[in-house]
């Protein structure tokens, strides 16, 4: 898995980096698609009603969806009224956070994912483990296996253009007889009422025209105010999921034509926990997110530890500040996340709308904590600090732990050591504490003027603290 | 100029020839180094583990400590990076105007030790002397958060005998991440491994940086490899001279 990653994500970090040189102005594109996202921000409510209005008017329905639950039972709905067993499915990862496809599955109706990659991981009976590639940690061989088992092609090679013809010849006859579609979305413009999908293969293209009815939920951060705002969202995405100037298939739709494309239209406006996100000064930034993946691919720790060690839909470092503002900070597992990276800052430097990820990531780790109950993690810290608190007393704890270290210690270095630390000491070594700290060496140290530096002015400020003074003594 | 060392819990601690390092260093220079023995540490280790108010006693102590310092140097970019990007985060969130006012006031005289001598002093040779092969590894936070860019290799580059070979993946975190080291066991060590595969590629007698957080990381993973690789602070190569060797 390790090695089916490391490829791919660095073969994508590589790419990435190539296509954002050649633009001569990426940091300003940055921070232009920071401050719109921002702006649509700010000004959510009001977007959102502008959007409403203009896909209303243009004959589609708008639905709003306070949680997941909601916004399941209106999708599988509207399906349900249309009689159908089946529905294709294009770019949903929304449709993934409420959990869509089981919910369908209870009321009889089996969802089809299009996007090759979700095909794969749906076929495989797997977890999507990556925002843009959710079948990242597979190799070719496994899936040819998995074509042959579930599609019954008859595969001669993993070759990718052997696979995807594959995919393609089945997908092919599920976009022809089916009738109801669903569907994430990219962007939304709130003055035209106009959603945007943005994709690679061309199902989504598929998805989007082909059927009779077409539903989309989208998380209500997607919105933006205008057309010129998506523009800017044109450029900035592309090359930061995929690495490509443009992508292959960017679909616009605005309500329903008669006679082209379908005839019902039904955008959900999905909150579920986006509102209390906003709310929050340092976590909002979050809600910028275009899902591009970026933040993904260049993450040390994504690239070990895979999507599946997330445990949610959204891997990777955004899947870390997002996943337990969701679920506001009250689901035992998304709230470990935070702790998932070494503040590197790659991710920060790779987002293309500047959200900095290691500074909410701190965030989120002090109010999780400032909730938590006290118990030993806490008391060791607390300690720490009240021992950090004045330089006698830290002194006087590195010489308790000069002492204690003896038994630990070998050839001046630790190699094995109990509890919590042994994380450490079971593949590396560890230091031993030397027999002079720096500032005793800086109490002794001979001057010029032949005198210790401990007899000069700027020390006798700190041997004003009494208990330092007594608590010199032999180390 | 007057310069306030400071020196770190975990230099003062683990690794005193550090501070020595960079006090002769420093001397060398012309400079005049005062040691407030009031200092202790940053609360960077608290603040990134989510123990906030316990970091901001230690912020207020770090600022009562330096407020009237000219320039406050340290040989870490961690902990400089905790002074310059986090301390203005922990006084907001906390809402204390007062600790972000001194803060916002003292933050701009503390600097990193290869960012103040390259970007503040426009020193690239400081006269050090040191006759080996040696890889430098970037450390995230003088790399992202201060943005020192080349200096530690401008500096490096000057350094009479040293025989400079680049490390593969210089911009990949060495997966220490202070206690995310020892709660993600695993993940860390993934990353250690590759680290310690570059450097050992590069045929390197040495791996320096200008953090002994990392190098305490990458040294460890040298060292149960009996490697015959070491690390060793930047301060300590540029410190060395023909006549005193220091690392």
């Amino acid at each position: 898995m390790r090695r089916n990653l490391r490829h791919a994500t660095t073969t994508i970090r590589d790419k990435r980096l190539r296509a954002v040189e050649e633009l001569p102005d990426w940091e300003g594109l940055r921070d232009e698609g920071a401050a719109l996202k921002d702006h649509a921000l700010a000004n959510l409510s009001e977007a959102l009603l502008d959007l409403e209005a203009a896909v209303t008017a243009r004959g589609g329905h708008v639905h709003w969806a306070q949680d997941a639950q909601e916004a399941r039972a209106i999708v599988a709905g509207i399906a349900a009224s249309h009689g159908a067993r089946e529905v294709i499915k294009v770019k949903s990862i929304s449709t993934d956070e409420i959990e869509l496809n089981a919910a369908l599955e209870e009321r009889g109706i089996h969802a089809i994912e299009t996007d090759l990659a979700e095909l794969i991981v749906q076929l495989a009976e797997d977890r999507p483990s990556h925002i843009l590639v959710p079948a990242i940690h597979r190799n070719r061989a496994e899936i040819r296996d998995l074509f042959r088992r579930k599609l019954g092609a008859d595969l001669l090679t993993d070759d990718p253009k052997v696979l995807a013809e594959a995919a393609r010849v089945y997908l092919r006859e599920k976009f022809l007889s089916t009738k109801v579609a669903v569907s994430g979305a990219n962007f939304a413009v709130a003055d035209t009422g106009t959603v945007c999908v943005v994709e690679s293969e061309g199902n989504g293209r598929m998805c989007l025209t082909l059927p009779d009815v077409l539903i989309s939920v989208m998380g209500i951060e997607k919105v933006l105010p205008t057309w010129a705002d998506v523009a800017v969202f044109l450029r900035l995405l592309p090359r930061s999921s995929t690495a490509e100037r443009m992508n292959p298939y960017t679909s616009f739709w605005s309500g329903v034509t008669p006679g082209d494309g379908p005839q019902e239209f039904h955008l959900v406006l999905l909150d579920n926990g986006r509102t209390d996100v906003l709310a929050d000064e340092v976590g909002r930034q979050t809600l910028r997110c275009i899902r591009c993946s970026a933040c993904l691919n260049v993450c040390p720790v994504y690239e070990r530890a895979g999507g599946h060690a997330y445990g949610s839909v959204y891997p990777g470092p955004i899947g870390a500040i997002l996943t337990p503002q969701l679920l506001q900070l009250e689901d035992k597992n998304a709230n470990t996340l935070p702790w998932a990276s070494t503040l590197c800052g790659a991710c920060y430097d790779a987002c293309p709308v500047k959200i900095n990820i290691p500074e909410v990531l701190l965030y989120l780790r002090g109010k999780i904590t400032g909730d938590k109950p006290v118990n030993a993690e806490a008391v060791a810290f607390k300690t720490a600090a009240w021992i950090m608190s004045e330089p006698f007393r830290f002194e006087g704890a590195l010489k308790l732990a000069r002492t204690g270290q003896g038994p630990f210690v070998k050839h001046g270095a630790i190699h094995a050591l109990p509890g919590l630390l042994s994380g450490w000491t079971d593949t590396r070594d560890l230091p031993a504490l030397p027999a002079q700290s720096f500032r005793e060496w800086w109490r002794a140290r001979p001057l010029p003027g032949g005198h210790a530096a401990g007899d000069d002015a700027q020390t006798s400020e700190g041997e004003r603290l009494p208990p330092q003074r007594d608590d010199r003594g032999p180390a | 100029m007057k310069i306030d060392l400071f020196i770190t819990c975990l230099n003062d601690a683990l690794f005193p020839r550090t501070g020595e390092a960079t006090v002769r260093l420093l001397e060398r220079l012309g400079h005049d180094v005062r040691f407030n023995e009031r200092q202790t540490c940053c609360g960077q280790m608290h603040f990134n583990s989510g123990y906030q108010p316990e970091a901001l006693g230690l912020v207020r102590h770090f600022v009562d400590t330096f407020r009237d310092a000219d320039a406050v140097v340290a040989p870490s970019g961690s902990c400089v990076g905790m002074v310059r990007d986090l301390y203005p985060k922990a006084a907001e969130w906390a809402g204390d105007q007062a600790l972000l006012d001194d803060v916002r006031a003292l933050t701009p005289r503390v600097f990193e030790l290869s960012e103040f001598l390259v970007q503040r002093q426009g020193l690239e040779d400081v006269g050090a002397y040191y006759p080996h092969r040696v890889t430098y590894h970037q450390t995230c936070h003088a790399m992202r958060v201060l943005r020192v860019g080349d200096a530690p290799l401008r500096l490096l580059r000057h350094v009479r005998g040293l025989n400079l070979v680049e490390l593969p993946a210089v911009d990949q975190c060495c997966g220490f991440g202070g206690t995310f080291s020892v709660k993600n066991p695993e993940t860390s060590t993934a990353m250690l491994a590759d680290k310690v595969a570059n450097v050992m590629s590069t045929k390197a007698e040495a791996c320096t940086a200008g953090d002994n957080s990392c190098l305490m990381h990458i040294g460890g993973g040298l060292s149960r490899l009996q490697s015959g690789t070491r690390t060793v602070h930047l301060a300590e190569i540029l410190a060395s001279t023909e006549r005193e060797v220091f690392a």
